[in-house]
């Protein structure tokens, strides 16, 4: 029996009806993430990563709603848990982190207060084993005389300081599964890798999965186990880190990592994709890709590629197909 | 003719004052605050060369790009281009004629178009304030040929900015900046609000320009590998100073300045080659009290008594090129 996957997406849709007609913005979206695994899920901006995460943890805004599919936790179904319940859910067993620190600390309240309440409200401990907790979380975070900074207020940290601090937060109730959502995108370069190899480290020795989602492929080259690569609301491609990036099967992947300059690589000119990601009115019919692919052939006009698998991946591309060959003759 | 770098900045300053309110700082009993965004910063840009700037936020790279243009006078130094100084009284007319020549690309293409303005009038805006054109159609057609070269549709012009996407409003911007005819660009930070797709598309689009037309860039960008990609030679910037500056193969085969090897070590592995990386502790100081000596001694391994008295001058690090240079005192000593 393999182990059960601590959390676990299947064929999530996620939709905003509009005046104009429902906008399908995450479609057909399945994932499983294993204890201890981290799985990145990039893709460019507006490619539905964020609604993702969001629904994952019940927070879409209205008139966003799951329409189809379901969550599992821990072998728990969470979709269809009334508020109150999902509520204790977020804090417990699901910790977040955002790009902006401060969305997830109350700037009116001393950090240790808020570390401290998350813990009490999800652990049965003392004010003072909890406050002892804190303080170890803190210290584990990397945070220097955390006995005393335990009681100053986010303001008086500085952007990479709170983002630990929101990692202790997002661990103090030892949750099952960690959402990062560009966790340090709003940070500075060398502050980047100090909390990308934090997270990795401390979710490892707790065996916290963690879903890491950002636009950054080297963060995901250097924290993920797997990649999920999102466009136009769905999973393009999905497999191991290495595979993905190193010998992608799906020609948006490929074009991607094409795109991107590194500092190890020649000065010559980047690949370029044509065109840029359809808005969700316009999704193209058949492969949402066709129109900017160059190995677009007549079937990906017509029919939408379900993911298929090839090598130790999956790929929603007609080219994997068994019966591709004869399809592009 | 003179032997003379198109661009040449020396000893370029800038300090701004953020104190309170003079009454505020008598009853609070508070000194008055300077914050040095930017000092004594020295580099030259050939023509047709490509310059870039790199460092994190805070450095004073945008500091640097605002005085180079001519938006931001400098409170130290000076920025000659084409034997014109940008900031002397005595050049004031000369200077007038080189603001054609000199434009700018922003960090964000959404925030530098009037969206009440049609693509077409804002690209055009330039060839009017300069009469670069004798009459409404020579206009409209310039408008056309510069909407093709930055690679949208001629019939665009009669569009609004919101109606694009991010990657075409900076293609939008670029078009206006080449409007005036330009032979300088500096660009700060032009991809960095955009996806890696759209970056690659904006990047390959400006080394074409580049190449086509003729022009010098001054490439300013915290990202590493954008600069490398870009630049025939590189300043890192740290704290408002220039730390170490090279020839771009070189920087990146063998950075010497503490700062600069920290800073190829923090970019991720994304060839996975699995090469050693080494993580530094600790975050940039606040600009207004930056420690003494040389602002990375808190930081830097390799930091010894004198680094905290003197600040490190920028010279010929041991066996480099002849256009290399560092601010250390363990590199110019020979110690590392
Ligand atoms: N309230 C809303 N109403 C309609 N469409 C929405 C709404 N919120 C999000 N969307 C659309 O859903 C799609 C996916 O959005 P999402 O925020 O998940 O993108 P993302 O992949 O996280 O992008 P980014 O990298 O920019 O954060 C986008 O096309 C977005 O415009
Ligand atoms: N108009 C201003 N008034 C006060 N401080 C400023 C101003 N502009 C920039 N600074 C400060 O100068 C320093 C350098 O800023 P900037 O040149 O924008 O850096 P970069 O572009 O490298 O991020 C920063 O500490 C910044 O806060
Ligand atoms: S299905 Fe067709 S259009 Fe889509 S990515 Fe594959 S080859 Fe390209
Ligand atoms: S001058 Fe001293 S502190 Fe500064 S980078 Fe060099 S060795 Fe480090
Ligand atoms: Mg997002
Ligand atoms: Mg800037």
């Amino acid at each position: 029996m393999p182990e059960t996957p601590a959390l676990s997406v299947r064929n999530l849709r996620v939709e905003f009806p509009t005046r104009r007609g429902t906008l399908v913005a995450v479609d057909d979206v399945s994932f499983d993430i294993a204890p201890g695994e981290v799985l990145g899920i990039v893709g460019e901006s507006g490619a539905g990563k964020s609604l993702t995460g969001t629904a994952i943890i019940g927070l879409l805004e209205p008139p966003g709603r799951v329409a189809g599919g379901e969550i599992v936790l821990n072998g728990q179904r969470i979709d269809n848990l009334p508020r109150e319940a999902m509520r204790h859910i977020r804090g417990k067993r699901i910790g977040m982190v955002f790009q902006d620190p401060l969305t997830s600390l109350n700037p009116l309240y001393r950090v240790g207060e808020q570390i401290i309440e998350t813990i009490r409200a999800h652990l049965p401990m003392s004010e003072r084993e909890a406050r002892a907790r804190a303080i170890e979380l803190l210290i584990e975070v990397g945070i220097q005389g955390a006995e005393r900074r335990i009681d100053g207020y986010p303001h008086e940290f500085s952007g990479g300081m709170r983002q630990r601090v929101v990692l202790a937060l997002a661990l103090c109730a030892e949750p099952d599964l960690i959402i990062a959502d560009e966790p340090t995108t709003a940070l500075d370069v060398s502050i980047q890798a100090q909390i990308i190899q934090l997270l990795k480290r401390l979710c490892q020795e707790r065996g916290t999965a963690v879903m890491l989602i950002t636009h950054d492929m080297g963060v995901i080259a250097e924290t993920a186990n797997r990649v999920a690569v999102m466009y136009a609301g769905r999973i393009a491609e999905i497999g191991p880190v290495r595979e993905v990036i190193k010998s992608a099967h799906h020609p948006y992947t490929r074009g991607l990592m094409g795109s991107i300059p590194s500092i190890e690589g020649t000065n010559d000119r980047l690949t370029q994709i044509p065109g840029s990601m359809p808005r969700l009115t316009a999704i193209p019919k058949g492969c949402a890709f066709n129109p900017r692919c160059p190995h677009a052939f007549d079937r990906c006009r017509r029919e939408r590629p379900d993911l298929m698998p090839v090598d130790h991946s999956l790929a929603a591309c007609w080219l994997v197909a068994p019966q591709s060959a004869e399809a592009r003759s | 003719m003179t032997d003379s770098p198109f661009v040449e900045v020396k000893g370029l300053s800038r300090v701004f004052d953020v104190s309170k309110p003079w009454l505020n700082r008598v009853l609070e009993q508070e000194e008055r605050k300077l914050l040095r965004a930017v000092t004594d910063v020295s580099f030259a840009i050939g023509k047709r060369e490509t310059v870039a700037l790199v460092g994190e936020s805070g450095s004073g790279k945008s500091t640097v790009a605002k005085m180079v243009v001519g938006l931001l006078p400098p409170t130290g130094g000076s920025v000659t281009i084409d034997g014109v100084d940008m900031w002397s009284i005595a050049d004031a007319e000369k200077r007038q004629a080189l603001r054609r020549r000199i434009q700018m690309i922003f960090q964000d293409p959404y925030a530098s178009l009037n969206p009440r303005w049609r693509v077409g009038s804002i690209i055009a805006d330039p060839i009017r304030t300069f009469g670069l054109a004798k009459d409404r159609a020579e206009i409209e057609h310039e408008v056309g040929e510069l909407l093709r070269l930055v690679g949208l549709d001629p019939a665009d012009a009669s569009k609004y900015p919101h109606e694009f996407s991010g990657g075409q409003r900076q293609r939008i911007c670029i078009a206006r900046a080449l409007s005036s005819k330009p032979e300088f660009l500096v660009a700060d930070e032009p991809t960095s609000a955009l996806d890696v797709s759209v970056q690659a598309q904006i990047l390959n689009l400006m080394r074409e320009l580049q190449d086509r037309l003729g022009l010098t860039y001054l490439f300013i960008s915290h990202n590493l590998a954008v600069v490398r990609h870009m630049a025939a030679r590189i300043g890192v910037m740290y704290l408002g100073r220039v730390v170490e500056i090279a020839p771009t193969q070189e920087l990146f085969s063998a950075p010497r300045h503490p700062y600069a090897r920290m800073l190829l070590d923090a970019v991720p592995d994304l060839a996975m080659t699995g090469r050693p990386r080494k993580m530094v502790e600790g975050e940039i100081p606040n600009p207004i009290s930056p420690p003494p000596g040389c602002a990375f001694n808190p930081r830097c391994p390799a930091v010894m008594d004198r680094c905290r008295r003197e600040v490190p001058e920028l010279e010929a690090a041991p066996k480099a090129s002849a256009t290399q240079a560092t601010a250390c005192h363990a590199v110019a000593e020979g110690r590392i």
